[in-house]
């Protein structure tokens, strides 16, 4: 037949249908139900990620110079603290939650059960290849779904190395690897899914949704955005540098969706607050970072020529106060600090996704909100280091953003008992903890009732007196329900 | 309309509608809209459907007074921030989930409860603080223009609009920017919907229908029958004539109880309806002509007309269908294929009631499963082997007033969920708000100048650090000698993060959870007290 070779050669549509109706049957078999299959494959997870951080710690620096420690942590250690607080927590998680009934169901009892959603696919992206793939699908295998992950071409050491981890670690019929760009996630895009996981950029966002729409698929969409950090007076300033440099640069080179995209602070403060971004910069990264092992590299060239583009604009590129060193060869761009870039400007008005870092200037530090505000998107986070609590209170209430951080970065993506997650432009739907469990679970009602006490009031022949009746009952007045039964009208 | 919907993007960003006050106040105007035009709504309800007012008042007003009632007296407790349990390392952080509005959202309602569907959504809406424009359905048009007049008089109308017209109106609008989109209908229109959303990026609630089943076991009391007889019956053709999204589709049987089962129904729609076409009583009438012939046509397939065994007769004058009940029509017509949505019901037997799971799980996902049984196990096979967006045992419809429940569907039922907190929770974004503080740090005593961030995630869920930090500060405070002590004290109280908070009484949900908000509060309180003890001995002092 040859049509095995063909498969390998292109995924399409067609194969894409073979791969869904396995996976529709597995799960239709009740397969993935169970609670032993879900641990089993929470444990291959697990067991996966042990014997394999050489092999992954290679394969992330093959794609992104990723340095080990960044790798270890984000991608391995965080992955590994989602799959077993899955495995503590499961057992509580599956269990049905008991909802209130009301004196007019009487009597009855009520229940909110979490099935799974059926077969599911998981589109994930290129700067956390690991964690961005297997994390929500520790959340799908928790609710009890069978899964087709995508992972993104873009860092292809990683996804082939996903592919042959997951054929080997876990239970095939029920999980599968596509690997493959535009082609095969269209091919993929043409199938029924009882819900869609994507994480990536808005552009095809859009095109995932419009593709679910059309199976009335719901999705969870994890974008990214302008994510601000506004810096008062006043403060730790050491401390503060540290965590805005290890949630910029320290992730990913910034190439992170939680990635600090900007700073606003004030006129007076902003040069204190260069020279300790350069003196700490200076003890992380060494006088010449575009050679630390301690930064990841540009993803690819269409990147790093996005981001020149972004700095080599009139606007900016005289606005550099500390690095802009670039290493074409080698894909490295160093940590470069923008002091006062117009609001206008290309940097400005799209998410950078890199490490440069602009700095706007407002006169009052409550006039950073309205910097964040007047951009009309929505971040995915937004974070704000100040000591002043009525600050904190006015951050809170005025900035919307998927999670704020008040004094620190991107620690919130490791507290699972937060939902992870945007609004607006930064995507829908959120997940981490219970929260990923929920996100791959329908929550059915169930209503349970019994025989007796059936009031006939709800039936017809209708009457004046029944009208009155359940008049009374909406109203919940005893007496009037009194009055209405035995007729006495109000006078 | 755009100028319409730029002005209730600047009562949004003005931010009247996010306090308490302006909710309960358009939530309190609501009740009065209601219950001042009760008469002028039955009048309308009974002008595009036929509705008695008794029908009209359970089904619609009543909904409406009671969703409203219940929403005022939970919202302090819904806008409330959640406070969150952190892991003890990020102590003394606090983490807390804050529910605010989406923005400005747009709910399409449907004509089968041209009020209730249109209302329900809107108190969600209003609850949450969204400005919002309703767009009802234009095949009921007295309940339409009833809404175009009365609601600018009773609520906000710089933040509440609502606007009428046709599927040419209710495309424009859905070529604007939304936060959110509300839509109850049609599973073909929820993917127009849906697909126009996706541009811009507008998270989606569809409410949509399909054809739900309901299972009668068999029953050995007589009395259980009769009972169910009558849910049924009243569940059928009570609400809006069968013109509802929750009412049933088509009943599953087995073959040995059908006939029994056939005659109580039989003699309960007489009971409750009437017997001839022409003295029908509290029965709606269909919609309209175009939904008249769709029904009427499911009838005419011969086939379908020969599995008639009660009622069939229609007036197309009056636009009313006899409750009509089919045995056995063939599973591949259009009766069976369709989502019916009028007066018919088809019973389908079975050699035996479990079969009925099968014969579910062979189409899709419906709203709801209704099943009449008494059966422990055969209860437990249908929660875990069939999939919809309700169960409910042993009654019809009674899970629609059920505040507690969610109430939306799974897959071509549409998805999203309403009602009572479920419909706040609809129009809110859940923003996770982590606050941190600047001590204590721990990076100044780690030797590596850059591991300290990244290591606290290493950590994640690990107690060690505290006490590993603890040692470190009071080794660097031995170091610093005495002097350097009483300076770091006064640093200490100076920089001291707030004390850990107190649950309120209403926190613990008295279940026993492994980790209580007692247990993290005790831990948090315990490691303040170490912080903040004056004690020489566990004294600390800030290091960096």
């Amino acid at each position: 037949m040859g049509s095995e070779v063909e498969k390998k050669a292109v995924f399409d549509t067609e194969a894409a249908k073979v791969v869904v109706k396995e996976l529709r049957e597995s799960f239709a078999a009740g397969k993935t139900k169970s609670y032993e299959w879900r641990v089993s494959q929470l444990k291959a997870i697990l067991k996966m990620m042990e014997e394999n951080e050489p092999q992954i710690v290679a394969a992330l620096r093959e794609d992104l110079s990723k340095p080990e420690l960044e790798s270890s942590i984000y991608e391995i250690a965080m992955l590994k603290n989602a799959c077993k607080l899955a495995l503590k927590e499961m057992k509580h998680w599956i269990l049905p939650e008991k909802a209130k009934t009301s004196l007019t169901t009487f009597p009855s009892s009520a229940e909110i059960v979490s099935e799974p959603f059926g077969v599911v696919l998981v589109i994930s992206a290129w700067n956390y290849p690991f964690l961005l793939s297997l994390d929500p699908v520790v959340g799908a295998i928790a609710a009890g779904n069978a899964i087709v992950l995508k992972p993104s071409e873009i860092a292809p050491a990683s996804s082939s190395l996903l592919a042959k981890l997951v054929e080997t670690y876990m239970d095939n019929s029920c999980i599968k690897v596509v690997e493959g760009g535009v082609t095969e996630t269209s091919a993929l895009l043409e199938q029924k899914w009882d819900k869609i996981f994507y994480t990536g950029n808005g552009r095809i966002a859009r095109i995932v949704m419009a593709a679910a729409a059309k199976h009335l698929t719901p999705v969870v969409l994890e974008l990214g955005g302008k994510s601000p950090v506004i810096v008062d007076s006043d403060i730790n300033l050491q401390v503060a540098t540290r965590r805005i440099i290890a949630g910029k640069w320290g992730c990913n080179n910034g190439q992170a969706c939680i990635s600090p995209d900007y700073v606003v602070t004030t006129k007076d403060y902003a040069p204190k607050l260069v020279d300790s971004f350069k003196r700490e910069l200076e003890r992380f990264y060494g006088k010449n970072p575009v050679e630390s092992n301690d930064l990841s590299r540009i993803v690819n060239s269409n990147h790093f020529a996005r981001l020149s583009k972004l700095l080599d604009e009139d606007k900016v590129s005289g606005k550099i106060v500390h690095g802009g060193e670039r290493d074409k060869t080698n894909l490295k761009i160093s940590p470069t600090i923008l002091l006062d870039v117009p609001q206008d400007s290309l940097i400005m008005n799209e998410e950078i996704f890199g490490p440069l870092l602009p700095i706007i200037l407002v006169d009052k530090v409550e006039d950073s909100f309205d910097v964040v505000n007047s951009t009309g998107t929505k971040p995915l986070a937004a974070y704000l280091f100040t000591n002043d609590k009525k600050l904190k209170e006015k951050f809170v209430a005025t900035v919307s953003a998927g999670g704020l951080v008040v004094n620190d970065t991107t620690v919130h993506l490791a507290v699972h008992t937060l939902p992870f997650g945007g609004v607006g432009e930064s995507g829908m739907g959120a997940y981490h903890g219970k929260f990923s469990f929920d996100a791959f679970s329908h929550k059915k009602a169930v209503l349970y009732r019994g025989f007796g006490a059936d009031a006939f009031v709800r039936y017809p022949p209708y009457t004046n007196g029944k009208l009155r009746l359940l008049r009374a009952l909406v109203n919940g007045g005893l007496l009037d329900i009194i009055r209405a039964i035995f007729g006495w009208s109000k006078a | 309309m755009e100028g319409s919907i730029a002005e209730l993007r600047e009562t949004f960003t003005s931010g009247r509608t996010k306090s308490v006050e302006w909710r309960k106040k358009q939530l309190k105007a609501l009740l009065d809209l209601i219950s001042e035009n009760e008469d002028k709504i039955f009048h309308a309800l009974h002008q595009d459907l036929g509705k008695h007012p008794a029908e009209s008042y359970r089904d619609e007003i009543g909904v409406i007074l009671k969703s409203v009632d219940y929403t005022l007296s939970c919202l302090d407790k819904w806008v409330a921030p959640k406070k969150e349990k952190l892991p003890l390392f990020f102590f003394p952080a606090k983490g807390e989930v804050l529910s605010e509005p989406l923005g400005v959202v747009l709910i399409f309602s449907s004509w089968n409860f041209p009020i209730s569907l249109a209302l329900d959504p809107l108190i969600g809406a209003i609850s949450a603080g969204n400005t919002a424009v309703l767009k009802p359905s234009e095949l009921s048009p007295a309940c339409m223009s009833f809404l175009i007049e009365t609601v600018p008089l009773y609520l906000d109308n710089k933040a509440i609009k609502v606007i009428g017209g046709g599927a040419d109106v209710g495309q424009r609008l859905l070529e604007l920017k939304w936060d959110k989109i509300f839509f109850t209908g049609s599973p073909r229109v929820g993917s127009l919907v849906m697909t126009a959303a996706a541009k811009h990026l507008t998270p989606v609630t569809l409410e949509l229908g399909g054809k739900c089943p309901v299972i009668v076991d068999n029953f050995s009391s007589p009395s259980k029958s009769k009972v169910a007889a009558k849910r049924i019956v009243g569940g059928k053709w009570g609400p809006c004539a069968g013109q509802a999204c929750i009412s049933i589709d088509y009943l599953l049987v087995e073959e040995k109880s059908a006939s029994n089962l056939i005659e109580l129904l039989k003699k309960t729609i007489k009971k409750f309806y009437g017997e001839n076409l022409k003295d029908l009583k509290n029965l709606s009438r269909i919609v309209n002509k175009h939904h008249f012939e769709r029904i009427s046509n499911l009838l005419k397939d011969p086939q379908v007309a020969a599995s008639i065994v009660y009622g069939g007769s229609v007036n197309e004058e009056k636009l009313v269908i006899e409750p009509t009940i089919l045995l056995d029509p063939p599973l591949d017509s259009d009766i069976m294929t369709e989502e019916i949505f009028g007066p018919l019901l088809p019973i389908i037997t079975l050699k035996n009631i479990e079969e009925s799971i099968e014969f579910i799980n062979s189409k899709p996902k419906p709203l709801v499963i209704y099943a009449f049984t008494d059966n422990e196990t055969f209860k437990k096979r249908i929660l875990s082997e069939t999939s919809s967006g309700t169960v409910t045992f042993n009654d019809v419809m009674m899970q629609f007033i059920c505040d507690a429940l969610p109430f939306g569907g799974v897959g071509q039922s549409g998805f999203g969920r309403y009602h009572g907190k479920y419909s706040f929770d609809t129009f809110s974004h859940e923003k996770a708000v982590f606050h941190g503080a600047f001590f204590p740090e721990i990076e100044p005593s780690i030797d590596s100048q850059r591991i300290g961030d990244p290591l606290r995630f290493l950590f994640v869920n690990g107690r060690i650090p505290l006490k590993l930090m603890a040692t470190k500060l009071e080794e660097s405070e031995v170091k610093d000698g005495s002097d350097k002590k009483k300076q770091g004290e006064e640093e200490l109280t100076k920089n001291l993060p707030d004390p850990p908070e107190k649950p309120e009484p209403g926190d613990c949900c008295g279940s026993g959870c492994v980790r209580c908000v007692w247990d993290v509060y005790y831990e948090e309180l315990e490691a303040y007290n170490r912080l903040c003890k004056p004690d020489p001995k566990n004294s600390i002092s800030n290091s960096s």
